[in-house]
């Protein structure tokens, strides 16, 4: 992966102005101003707490289960905000996909579990779907393993392969953003490396956001890293600039480990 | 002491090792401030005894040089430094290599000292004990603004370089006068002129030791032009 | 470290030893129980031996496919199994939608502070604490004679078909009956399944309804199959509810309509057992028919193990 280049401003695909995020009272995060860059990938780093799940979960709408969840500000997505009368967040999840901490296949078969998305927004010409589920598991690189089982139970599958199957489902259904809320947490060091290997692929043709408490794999994944703290955006720059010379005190603290 | 952030880090190795890599290049441009004392002493007060101290004296600076590097190796495999510790560590190599060399071209001068004063001395010394005690002042303020993280001294420090530079061409300009003059002299200029050249370079040196200061406590490379910070 | 100098003062450990208190008082644990469990298993024990002691003699497939005959001291009971089946069908096709929707109402909708959903839920509670006999009151005064006379006014121009002791009126009533069991075990089910999965299918862009139906009630479906095999279970032997509502001692003819009555075995046993003119002739009939009633009892108790167990594997290892 090779760092943006330092002269060329990528488009944008996310536009968040002032967002902020209320449980009740009490503030979550915020407010957050930052353009997300299209096709490239986007971390949020910061200490337990910051507040970085919370505002990733704001983009795809997720934070609405949450009963006693409040959200101001505006978040675009190519020009369509997100948050305004009338929009139905099903919607909004179907052109920004999410992928989970722990894995959560659905107790169903492998390619039941990848076409799910498909059936679920109408399709139903089974040759498309087969089609679509063998696309998806590629891009996840997940289809040489599988695709000689793919009516075996998904919870078969080890865990770095059940969340690559997470990632083939939500592709599937062709989103147009991916969230990434910490996906290689749970997994082994050699598992982690094909998450990142995958991300670092998929990130040519999907805008990639990623929650991550490992800085190391910011620095190594990410063309772009937001750093969060106490729930605040402190600083958001490219990667290699954030690692190497921040701008602000407090990101230069979290980084070098002088926290604490 | 002052460090360039102020805080410590949490984990209390790693702060130690950062700590201990600092003495250690302290050490070793205390040492190598003391082989230029020494061998401009040699100089001028014809003292043979201590430049053949002094060279002996250069092996404990080799040893510094590979314990920093070995050092550094460490952290760095360890440690994954990032921002302000990254531009500590990737410049604490380079700064080893120059003082490194800094105590190298002290032990230079030593041998050519040797060979002067096996002869009378060929003029007083005025220029070259100035020139020296303009290089180890430089040196000296570049090491103080290291442990000061203190960009602008280290910016005065590659200003002072002019100077240094000046002299030489100076005290080159009077021995071509003498060799000129009367070829019985030409050994002991071309001693001299050689010694003079050692130290525009230990100049040249400091003056890469000021701008490695001024990326690491800034951030901003200012190597190879551009010399002025904005 | 001053850890060793404290170490240094204290007697040297054994090594890898309890003390006595220790292994007394495991050993005691272990002997209550055991002990208790075999008291149940003894008293369980008692009851089958006698039931089966007295009742297997009579036990052949001839008794379970005709009808009691000569007042009750001879013949079988197949009359008394074809109504249980209907009513309890019946009961099924009423109660378990209507207990399922309720619990996915309340908890995958209600929100969970609400009054509404406090009072559903202590009404649900209440409900399962009601005696078996004041359902059999209000399935009679409720079912039988306003809304079994109502309908025979509007559409029977008065004449007495609803109006009185009908198959669809005990099963509505052992439906309300049963109506917790099922709530309570779907709601359980429900609970059971983890909200990452709630939450993947909602990321994929799917509504709640959604969610609901291809996500959370097949992965709960254990839970409601066993919630709905419980329901069964206490249908099948409950008779207060059932005494005023549409049970009858003795009929000439299987129910066919849903105004017609119907014999059970539990009613069975209860008639048998106190008003049978010749109690020694039918003390067999009524041993056999309690055996018959325990062994389906049992069998739809394991039944539900068994489904439970079975649909647990199958959707995977908890998280």
């Amino acid at each position: 992966m090779s760092a943006p280049a330092a002269n060329v401003t990528p488009a944008t695909k996310l536009i968040v102005r002032d967002l902020t995020v209320y449980y009740g009272e009490k503030k979550g995060v915020g407010p957050v101003t930052m353009d997300i860059a299209e096709k490239h990938v986007t971390a949020f780093i910061g200490p337990s707490g910051c507040g970085k799940s919370t505002f990733l979960r704001s983009l795809n709408r997720m934070n609405e289960l949450i009963p006693s969840c409040r959200i101001t500000g505006e978040v675009k997505l190519d020009g369509d905000t997100i948050y305004g009368a009338g929009v139905d967040p099903v919607s909004v999840r179907r052109r920004i996909g999410m992928v989970f901490q722990r894995s959560n296949p659905f107790p169903k078969s492998i390619s039941e579990n990848v076409a799910y998305g498909l059936r679920i927004g109408g399709l139903k010409d089974e040759r498309e779907i087969a089609m679509r589920v063998e696309r998806a598991l590629q891009h996840a690189a997940l289809w040489d393993e599988v695709k000689d089982r793919l009516n075996d139970n998904a919870l078969g599958l080890s865990g770095g392969q059940q969340q690559r199957l997470c990632i083939a489902r939500a592709l599937a259904v062709e989103p147009e953003v991916l969230l990434m809320d910490e996906p290689a947490s749970a997994l082994d060091p050699i598992a982690t490396a094909h998450i990142e290997e995958l991300i670092n692929e998929i990130s040519s043709d999907y805008t990639v956001v990623i929650v991550t408490h490992n800085m190391q794999q910011a620095a190594r994944v990410a063309d772009y890293t937001a750093f969060f703290y106490m729930g605040e955006l402190v600083e958001f720059d490219r990667t290699d600039v954030l690692f190497t010379k921040p701008s602000n005190q407090r990101t230069e603290d979290y980084i070098t480990g002088r926290f604490g | 002491m002052r460090t360039v952030t102020s805080r410590e880090h949490t984990n209390r190795e790693y702060e130690q090792e950062l700590r201990r890599l600092r003495e250690q290049l302290l050490l070793m441009g205390a040492k190598v401030e003391e082989i230029i004392r020494g061998s401009i002493r040699a100089l001028t007060e014809r003292e043979t005894a201590v430049a053949e101290q002094m060279i002996a004296f250069d092996k404990k600076i080799n040893q510094l040089e590979l314990e920093i590097d070995e050092l550094c190796m460490q952290i760095l495999a360890r440690r994954q430094p990032v921002a302000s510790d990254l531009r500590f560590i990737t410049m604490a190599l380079k700064l080893v290599t120059d003082l490194e060399r800094i105590g190298d071209l002290g032990v230079n001068i030593c041998e050519r000292v040797i060979e002067l004063n096996a002869e009378p001395p060929l003029k007083p010394y005025v220029d070259m004990p100035n020139m020296a005690r303009e290089v180890q002042e430089m040196l000296h303020e570049a090491l103080d603004a290291f442990v000061a993280a203190d960009a602008d001294r280290a910016q005065r420090v590659i200003v002072r370089d002019r100077n240094v530079d000046a002299y030489y061409t100076q005290i080159f300009r009077e021995l071509l006068t003498y060799m000129m003059e009367d070829p019985r002299n030409i050994f002991r200029a071309t001693r001299l002129q050689s010694i003079a050249k050692y130290l525009e370079r230990i100049g040249d040196h400091v003056t890469n030791l000021g701008e490695m200061v001024v990326f690491m406590v800034k951030g901003k490379d200012i190597r190879h032009g551009g010399r002025q910070l904005e | 470290m001053s850890a060793v100098g404290a170490a240094a003062a204290k007697p040297a450990p054994r090594a890898f030893g309890r003390t006595m208190g220790n292994r007394l008082g495991d050993a005691a644990m272990a002997l209550s129980s055991g002990l208790a469990a075999a008291l149940v298993l003894a008293i369980l024990a008692v009851i089958l031996f006698d039931v089966i002691k007295n009742g297997v003699a009579h036990l052949s497939i001839t008794f379970l496919t005709q009808a009691p005959r000569e007042g009750m001291t001879a013949g079988g009971i197949f009359p008394a199994i074809v109504g249980m089946v209907e009513m309890v069908v019946l009961m099924t096709v009423a109660g378990v939608p209507v207990g399922v929707a309720t619990a996915i109402y309340l908890h995958e909708y209600a929100p969970a502070k609400a009054r509404l959903t406090r009072l559903i839920r202590i009404a649900v509670a209440n409900l399962a604490g009601v005696p078996s006999i004041v359902f059999g009151l209000f399935g009679l005064g409720f079912f039988v004679q306003f809304l079994g006379a109502g309908i025979d006014k509007v559409f029977f121009h008065g004449e007495k078909v609803y109006g009185q002791p009908a198959l669809i009126w005990a099963a509505l009533t052992m439906a309300v009956l049963t109506l917790p069991v099922v709530i309570v075990a779907t709601e359980e089910a429900l609970r059971a399944v983890p909200n990452e999965l709630r939450e993947a299918s909602l990321a994929l862009g799917a509504t709640k309804f959604q969610t609901v139906i291809h996500v959370v009630v097949p992965q709960a479906s254990a839970g409601i199959l066993t919630g709905m095999i419980l329901a069964v279970s206490r249908g099948a032997g409950e008779v207060a509810p059932i005494l005023f509502t549409g049970a009858a001692y003795f009929l000439p003819e299987l129910p066919k309509h849903l105004s017609s009555q119907f014999m059970t075995p539990s009613y069975h046993v209860y008639v048998l057992a106190t008003q049978s003119p010749d109690v020694d002739a039918t003390k067999p009939i009524l041993y056999t028919t309690v055996l018959v009633l325990l062994a389906l009892t049992f069998v739809l108790n394991i039944a539900a193990i068994v489904v439970r167990a079975r649909m647990r594997r199958q959707s995977g290892l908890a998280h």
